[in-house]
């Protein structure tokens, strides 16, 4: 069931726009925001408010890299594995990602810390390699600053 | 040398009050006030401005096509998904200088009627969300937007949209598609956005360097803008480079440099140890330039008769250590990724080809995968696919393969990639299995 305060933002969007389903992408972000990820039952949720089948609001849903259907870790990290990245070393960034994290693409720790996912570029090839932990952008990456970035996140 | 665009770039980026000392919503004032909206688009026709997004497409005419005599709400979008692998131009803008961008919104819009603006920013991009958030709400309070601009009559409300990341959206009409809270998927043309855009009204969709570059042809005029280029295609433009080099940037530059200059004095040139041998001049989706192209001028013009496309104008360098067959695996790698799935060419064929340029880089390449690649370059080229995608996915490999063939044929007669044990250094491109969806 969506929270009130899930509700009261999602029907503000609505009124945003001139059709409810409109505001179809803007729901499923502030699902997230709150939960983290998009379950099956919040996507009935959403349907439900949108007037629209649960199988187009998951069609949007599934569509879009960062809407998260299955359940992710407090803290996000967002690989950059785009051509200036590769080109400056992204092999060794995500070897030692992957021993400190002991995960692979797409898994979580096991202690539900992080989440490891390729992102297409960041935007930012003039500092690469380059990740982002939630919304922080990190740059100009060693293997050697890894572990002291990941240290940050609880 | 002038540079408009990236003179008053700061970070933080200038406030209100320090961006009208230094002349800024001046173009707001002028055209407004004393220019009919047609005159707006007559002038910015008639200075040559060419999109910066990446197409070209003189940014006057299309301006010109928007019907004016039509009742009801039409719209303006800046085009802030910037996801063009090897592109960060306009993340200096978004971030450096807001208030300019918002400046070009509110003139287009002007041009246009638009009686709504919107700024589709990309996901990735926090601290521009955060410093135009805030640029759009002063702009309000000092009456540069909502009801009656400068007691204009002239109205426009604006809004801020962050994407939640597809490649897709950079696709001017999938990017109206998200807009509406739908997938990203292209739309047929006709109709063209200018007639049948965001909600089915006449909208106006134009790159964030384009936009940003409006005040100063206002202010400044057509003339000014031509006489600020090398060539026919007026202005200066952001120019970067990428890759093994010295000094990676990005710099405003006058419209026609060479490549060797941009390399050689702006980057400060290759890193010791390692050699020069291709680029991509304009982001991932543009054929490779080499060593004999150092001289041409880095224009619309120039860069197409060398057979590729300015494109963003942000280059890629290929360096001499590094597999240019791993180098294009990890292009089509993303192009198959982000592919909408809309279309069977694009959905079909960027993966086979992704499968074969992995096959290839592992060893595991056979002779007639060459002409296979060769062949998808036609199936998934102009004229036989919905968008630009997968043409665009198409030009790094056909130029790959011209230039760079020799790699190719040595993967596949030795068995393994020459630059690299495949074994024990697979690229992390290799994971073809993963979910990107979680």
């Amino acid at each position: 069931m969506l929270s009130m305060t899930e509700k009261e933002r999602i029907e503000e969007e609505i009124r945003q726009v001139p059709l409810k389903r409109a505001a179809c992408i803007e729901a499923l972000k502030i699902v997230q925001e709150q939960r983290r990820w998009v379950s099956d039952e919040s996507i009935r949720d959403v349907a439900d408010i949108l007037d629209m089948s649960p199988e187009e609001v998951d069609s949007v849903a599934t569509f879009y890299n960062l809407i998260f259907r299955q359940p992710v870790g407090r803290h996000i990290i967002l690989l950059c594995d785009s051509i200036s990245c590769y080109v400056m070393g992204l092999k060794s960034i995500h070897a030692e990602l992957v021993s400190l994290l002991n995960i692979q693409y797409g898994q979580t720790t096991a202690d539900g810390r992080f989440t490891l996912l390729p992102n297409p570029c960041l935007g930012t090839c003039d500092h690469a390699p380059a990740l982002m932990v939630d919304s922080d952008l990190y740059r100009d990456l060693q293997p050697s600053a890894l572990a002291g970035i990941l240290e940050k996140y609880t | 040398m002038e540079r408009p665009l990236t003179q008053h770039i700061t970070f933080p980026p200038l406030e209100i009050r320090q961006y009208e000392a230094i002349g800024g919503y001046q173009a707001v004032r002028k055209a407004l006030r004393h220019m009919q909206p047609a005159d707006v688009t007559a002038l910015v026709k008639e200075s040559n401005m060419k999109g910066r997004g990446g197409a070209g497409f003189s940014t006057g005419m299309k301006w010109s096509f928007v019907p004016m005599n039509v009742p009801g709400p039409k719209y303006l979008v800046a085009n802030a998904d910037e996801m063009e692998p090897g592109t960060f131009k306009d993340r200096l803008l978004l971030e450096g200088n807001p208030h300019q961008l918002l400046e070009g919104m509110i003139v287009a819009a002007y041009a246009i009627q638009a009686t709504e603006a919107f700024v589709f920013l990309r996901w990735a991009y926090k601290e521009a969300a955060v410093v135009i958030r805030k640029a759009i709400q002063e702009a309000y309070d000092a009456g540069y937007l909502g009801k009656d601009i400068l007691g204009t009559g002239y109205s426009l409300e604006m809004h801020l949209h962050t994407g939640v990341g597809r490649y897709m959206c950079g696709e001017e009409t999938a990017l109206l598609n998200s807009l509406e809270g739908k997938r990203a998927t292209p739309r047929a043309k006709p109709p063209f956005p200018q007639v049948s855009g965001l909600f089915g009204k006449p909208t106006i969709v134009n790159n964030v360097e384009t936009l940003s570059y409006i005040p100063h042809i206002v202010n400044k005029g057509a003339d000014w803008f031509k006489s600020l280029s090398r060539t026919a295609d007026g202005g200066t433009k952001i120019y970067g480079v990428s890759g093994r080099v010295n000094k990676p940037g990005a710099w405003e530059l006058p419209m026609g440099v060479t490549m060797r200059e941009l390399i050689e004095v702006h980057a400060g040139g290759m890193q010791k140890g390692y050699g020069f041998r291709g680029a991509l001049p304009g982001g991932a989706s543009t054929d490779f330039l080499i060593d004999k192209h150092m001289d041409i001028q880095m224009d619309f013009a120039g860069v197409a008769a060398a057979g590729s496309r300015l494109g963003t104008g942000t280059m890629v360098i290929l360096d001499d250590q590094t597999c240019p067959v791993g180098f294009v695996h990890n292009l089509e790698h993303f192009f198959a990724q982000e592919s909408c799935g809309f279309c069977t060419p694009c959905r079909e064929g960027l993966p086979w080809t992704e499968k074969l340029l992995w096959a290839i880089e592992q060893g595991r390449g056979r002779d007639e995968d060459l002409d296979l690649l060769l062949r998808h370059t036609e199936w998934l080229g102009p004229g036989n696919t919905f968008c630009a995608l997968a043409p665009g996915a198409m030009e790094p490999l056909q130029s790959a393969l011209k230039y760079f063939r020799d790699d190719f044929e040595r993967h596949i007669r030795e068995h393994r990639c020459p630059y690299h044990d495949p074994v024990t250094a697979a690229p992390a491109s290799a994971h073809l299995h993963y979910t990107h969806h979680l």
